[in-house]
C-alpha cells in the first residue's frame, strides 16, 4: 500500500470509528441511557388520532365528492350521519380532560391525560 | 491505490455488521447511546463507501489497467462518458453501485426520520444494516472490484451495446429504484419488530416508495428506449428475464401504493401492505440474483459468477425471516374495519391490487420456469413472448377499465344511480372513439381496437374528473378556471398526481399498442439505387460509406425517404466494428413523425461483399407515444411527491400532540 493510500484509509478508519463513538465520547456518563418509547397511553393515543385524521378526512372527501356529483344526494345523506358521529366520537375519545391518566385505556375507551392538552385539529 | 478501496470496502462492512448487532441489541435492550451510534456507523459506512466509489472511478479514469476490473471493461480509446459508465458496466463496479445507493438511501433515511420516527428508526437501522452487510460481504469476499494484476498496454474494451448514452443514466436510474425499495421493507419490518400498528411507517416511506417506484419506471423505459435504438431488433421490449426483473417489483410496489390508500383511508389491509412491501423487495433482490447469477440467457446479465447462491441464500433468509415476523405479528395487524360495498373506490383498489400482483406472479412463474424445469428435467425450457402477451392481455384490459372506473366511483360504496351519472360521459366518449377507430379500419385487431376504446374511457374519466374537480373548486372559492385548478390539484397532490401517472399509463399503453397491433414490416435485399416501399413509404438504398469513429469503425447505408410521394430527407442505418472489443453492433436509422408519433425503423441485417444490404424495415405507428408517456409518469410523480404544507401540518400536530401527551 502506497503512504497516500494508507494515511488516506487510517484517516477515514479513525473518523469513522470516532464517528461511532460519538454518542459516548460525547455523554460518558449520562444520568439516562434508555430509549423513549411510547407506552400503552400513546400507543392508543396514536391509534384514536389516526382514528381521528381518518374520519375528517373521510368526512371532508364526501363533501368534496358530494359537491362535484360523484356522491347522490341520496348517498350523501346516508353516509355523512355516521362519519359525522365517528368524527365525534374521536374528538372525544381525544378531549383531555382534569381526571387522572388512564395508562391503559381498553379499545372502546379515551385516552385522558393528568394534565390539560388542547386538542389540535387536523386541517389537512 | 486499489488497497485503500479494498480498505474502504472492510470498514464498510465492519460498520453495517455494527448497525446490525449493536443495533439490534440496542432496540432490544433499549439503549438510547448505544442505538445512535448504530445509526452513525450507517452514516459511516455511506462515507467508507464513498471512498471506495471513488478509488475505483479515478482507476477507470486513469485507465489504470492494474485493476482487473478496469483493464476488463475499459480500454484507452473508450470515450470519457464511457469510462465513466463502466462503473456500472460489470458485475463488481455495479454491485459497489448497490452499495453506494444503499448506505446513501440509509443514511438519508436516518437523518431524516431522527427526528420524526425516533423510536421506528431504533429497529430500522439493524435491518438496513443486514442488507448492507450481506451487499458489502459480497463486494469484499466474493466479488471486488479492487482485484489486481500485471497491467497490460490496454483493456479489453467495453461491450458495445453498453456504449450509448442510455447506459449513462439507464441502469443507475433502475438501481435507484431497486435499493430505494428497501427503505419501505425496512421500515415495515423495523414496525413490526418493534410492534407498532400504527401509520408511522407508512408516513416516514411514503415519499421513499414513490421515488423508488419512479425511478423504476424511468428507469425502464429508459432501458426500453436503449433497446429501442441500440439492440437493434426492432422492438423495445422483448419479455427477457432481465426485463421482467426490473417490471415485478413495478409491479409489486404499484400494487402498494394503491393499497396503501385503503389503509389510510380505512385502517384496512395493514397485513396485506406489508406483504406487498416485503413482495416488491423480495423482486428486487430476486432481479439482482437474475442478473448476476448466469442461471438465465439474457442480454442484459452479466457473466456466469459464484454470486448466485449468495443471493438465492439470502433472498430465502429475507423471505423467510419476513414471513416468521408477519406471521408472529398477525395478532396485531388485523384491521377492526371491514369493507362495506364491493362497489366503492377502496374494492376497485383491491380487484386492480388482484390484477396487478397476479399479472407480477404471472410473470415471476414465466421467469422461473427455465431454472425450474432445469433443476427437475435438467433440461431448461424457456417461456416466450406469447404467454406473457396473453397474460398481460388477461390482467391487462381489466386493470385498464379499473383505471377508469376508480376515480369514478366514491370511498366507502356508491349507488348505480350515481355511478350512471359519473359514467354517463366517459364511457359514452369511449364508445364514440371506438366506433370511429372502427370506420378508420381499426378493426384489423380487435384486442388494439378493445384496448383503445378503454383507454378512451380512462381518459375521459381522468378528464371529467378534473372538471368536475375544477367546477366544484371554483364554485367554492370563486376566482378564475386556472386557479381552481391550480388550487384542485394543490390541496390533493397525491390524487390527481395519480391521475396523471394514469393518464401516462394510458399512452404508453397506446403506444405499445400502435406500434405492436397495427404495425408494418418489410424484409428485403437492395442494391444501391433500389427501392423498398412498406405502408406510406418508399426507402430508397443510395450507398455504403465507412467512415472512423473515436473507437470503432461506421459503415453507414444512406436511405433516400419519401412519404405519400414526397421527400422527406435521407436516413442512415449500418453497423459499428468496435476495434478494442473486436465485436460488431447494429446501428438502426429511426425517422420520427412528431405529428404522429409514428417512426420509420430500417435495420442493416447484413452487408453483403458485392455491395447488396439486407435490410428489415418497419412502420411503428404511435410507437413515441411510449416515450412521451416517460415524461408524463415523471409529471405525474413530481406532482404527488412535491411535499404538501398542509398535509405536513396535520402529520406535525398529530405526533406534536403525542408528544405533548407523553410528557404530561
Amino acid at each position: 500500500m502506497s503512504a497516500l493510500a494508507f494515511a488516506i484509509g487510517a484517516l477515514l478508519a479513525v473518523t469513522c470509528v470516532v464517528f461511532v463513538a460519538l454518542p459516548f465520547i460525547r455523554e460518558p456518563d449520562p444520568a439516562e441511557d434508555r430509549l423513549d418509547e411510547p407506552g400503552a397511553l400513546e400507543r392508543r393515543a396514536l391509534e384514536l388520532a389516526e382514528e381521528r385524521d381518518r374520519a375528517l378526512s373521510a368526512l371532508k372527501e364526501l363533501e368534496f365528492d358530494h359537491r362535484t356529483g360523484k356522491v347522490s344526494d341520496k348517498d350523501y345523506h346516508e353516509l355523512v350521519g355516521p362519519l359525522r358521529a365517528r368524527v365525534a366520537e374521536a374528538l372525544r375519545a381525544l378531549e383531555p380532560t382534569a381526571q387522572p391518566s388512564v395508562r391503559d385505556s381498553g379499545p372502546g375507551e379515551g385516552v385522558r391525560g393528568n394534565r390539560e392538552v388542547p386538542p389540535r385539529i387536523a386541517n389537512g | 491505490m486499489p488497497e485503500l478501496g479494498r480498505a474502504a470496502l472492510a470498514l464498510c462492512l465492519g460498520l453495517a455488521l455494527y448497525a446490525l448487532v449493536a443495533g439490534a441489541y440496542a432496540a432490544k435492550t433499549r439503549r438510547r447511546r448505544l442505538a445512535r451510534s448504530a445509526q452513525n456507523a450507517l452514516l459511516a459506512a455511506f462515507g467508507a463507501t464513498g471512498v471506495a466509489s471513488i478509488v475505483l472511478l479515478a482507476a477507470l479514469l486513469r485507465n489504470d489497467f492494474s485493476f482487473t476490473y478496469v483493464a476488463e471493461h475499459t480500454s484507452r480509446e473508450l470515450p470519457t462518458a464511457y469510462t465513466i459508465s463502466a462503473f456500472w458496466g460489470g458485475q463488481e463496479g455495479s454491485l459497489l453501485l448497490w452499495l453506494l445507493i444503499l448506505t446513501g438511501f440509509s443514511a438519508a433515511a436516518v437523518a431524516l426520520s431522527r427526528r420524526t420516527a425516533a423510536d421506528l428508526l431504533t429497529w430500522v437501522v439493524p435491518v438496513l444494516g443486514l442488507v448492507a452487510t450481506f451487499f458489502a460481504f459480497m463486494l469484499v469476499v466474493v466479488s471486488s472490484p479492487f482485484d489486481t494484476q500485471l497491467a497490460t498496454a490496454d483493456g479489453a474494451g467495453l461491450n458495445p451495446s453498453l456504449q450509448n448514452p442510455y447506459m449513462m443514466i439507464h441502469p443507475p436510474c433502475l438501481y435507484l429504484g431497486y435499493v430505494g425499495l428497501t427503505i419501505p421493507f425496512a421500515f415495515a419490518m423495523g414496525a413490526l419488530l418493534a410492534r407498532r400498528t400504527d401509520e408511522l411507517w407508512i408516513v416516514a416511506t411514503r415519499r421513499w416508495t414513490l421515488f423508488a417506484w419512479t425511478a423504476l419506471g424511468i428507469g425502464q423505459l429508459l432501458g426500453s428506449h436503449w433497446a429501442y435504438v441500440e439492440v437493434g431488433w426492432g422492438g423495445y421490449y422483448a419479455w427477457d428475464p432481465v426485463e421482467n426483473a426490473a417490471l415485478m417489483p413495478w409491479l409489486a410496489a404499484t400494487a402498494f401504493l394503491h393499497s396503501v390508500m385503503i389503509q389510510e383511508k380505512r385502517g384496512m389491509l395493514k397485513v396485506w401492505n406489508v406483504l406487498l412491501v416485503i413482495l416488491a423487495f423480495c423482486l428486487a433482490l430476486f432481479g439482482t440474483f437474475l442478473t448476476r447469477s448466469g442461471v438465465v440467457s439474457s442480454i442484459h446479465s452479466f457473466t456466469q459468477s459464484p454470486l448466485g447462491g449468495w443471493f438465492l441464500g439470502f433472498i430465502t433468509l429475507i423471505i423467510a425471516g419476513s414471513l416468521a415476523l408477519v406471521i408472529t405479528r398477525l395478532p396485531i395487524l388485523r384491521s377492526k374495519t371491514r369493507m362495506e360495498s364491493l362497489v366503492s373506490r377502496e374494492a376497485t383498489f383491491l380487484y386492480n391490487n388482484l390484477l396487478l400482483v397476479a399479472l407480477c406472479l404471472t410473470i415471476l412463474w414465466g421467469v422461473a420456469f427455465p431454472i425450474l424445469s432445469e433443476a427437475v428435467h435438467g433440461e431448461q425450457i424457456t417461456v416466450s413472448s406469447p404467454y406473457y402477451n396473453f397474460f398481460l392481455r388477461v390482467f391487462g384490459l381489466p386493470l385498464l377499465v379499473l383505471m377508469a372506473i376508480g376515480p369514478l366511483v366514491a370511498w366507502r360504496r356508491a349507488s348505480l344511480r350515481s355511478l350512471g351519472r359519473s359514467f354517463a360521459w366517459p364511457a359514452g366518449l369511449a364508445l364514440v372513439v371506438g366506433a370511429v377507430l372502427l370506420v378508420l379500419g381499426a378493426g384489423s385487431s380487435w384486442i388494439g381496437l378493445v384496448a383503445y376504446t378503454f383507454c378512451a374511457f380512462v381518459l375521459g374519466s381522468i378528464g371529467y374528473e378534473f372538471v368536475r374537480g375544477t367546477r366544484a373548486r371554483r364554485a367554492l372559492t370563486g376566482g378564475s378556471w386556472v386557479a381552481a385548478f391550480v388550487e384542485l390539484v394543490g390541496r390533493n397532490r397525491r390524487r390527481y398526481g395519480g391521475y396523471i401517472v394514469h393518464a401516462a399509463i394510458v399512452l404508453l399503453a397506446i403506444g405499445i399498442i400502435g406500434s405492436s397491433a397495427y404495425d408494418t414490416v418489410r424484409e428485403r435485399t437492395l442494391a444501391p439505387g433500389q427501392s423498398l416501399a412498406i405502408s406510406h413509404y418508399v426507402v430508397k438504398y443510395d450507398q455504403l460509406v465507412r467512415r472512423n469513429g473515436p473507437n470503432a469503425t461506421e459503415f453507414r447505408a444512406i436511405l433516400d425517404v419519401k412519404k405519400n410521394g414526397s421527400s422527406v430527407g435521407t436516413l442512415e442505418s449500418g453497423k459499428n466494428s468496435y476495434r478494442a472489443e473486436d465485436q460488431v453492433s447494429n446501428e438502426v436509422g429511426i425517422r420520427s413523425d412528431p405529428l404522429t408519433g409514428e417512426d420509420l425503423y430500417v435495420i442493416t441485417d447484413q452487408i453483403n461483399k458485392n455491395g447488396t444490404i439486407a435490410f428489415k424495415v418497419f412502420v411503428k405507428p404511435l410507437v413515441n407515444l411510449i416515450w412521451i408517456s416517460g415524461l408524463v409518469f415523471l409529471l405525474g410523480s413530481l406532482v404527488a411527491l412535491w411535499p404538501s404544507a398542509a398535509e405536513q401540518r396535520r402529520l406535525a400536530a398529530r405526533y406534536h400532540e403525542l408528544r405533548a401527551l407523553a410528557r404530561a
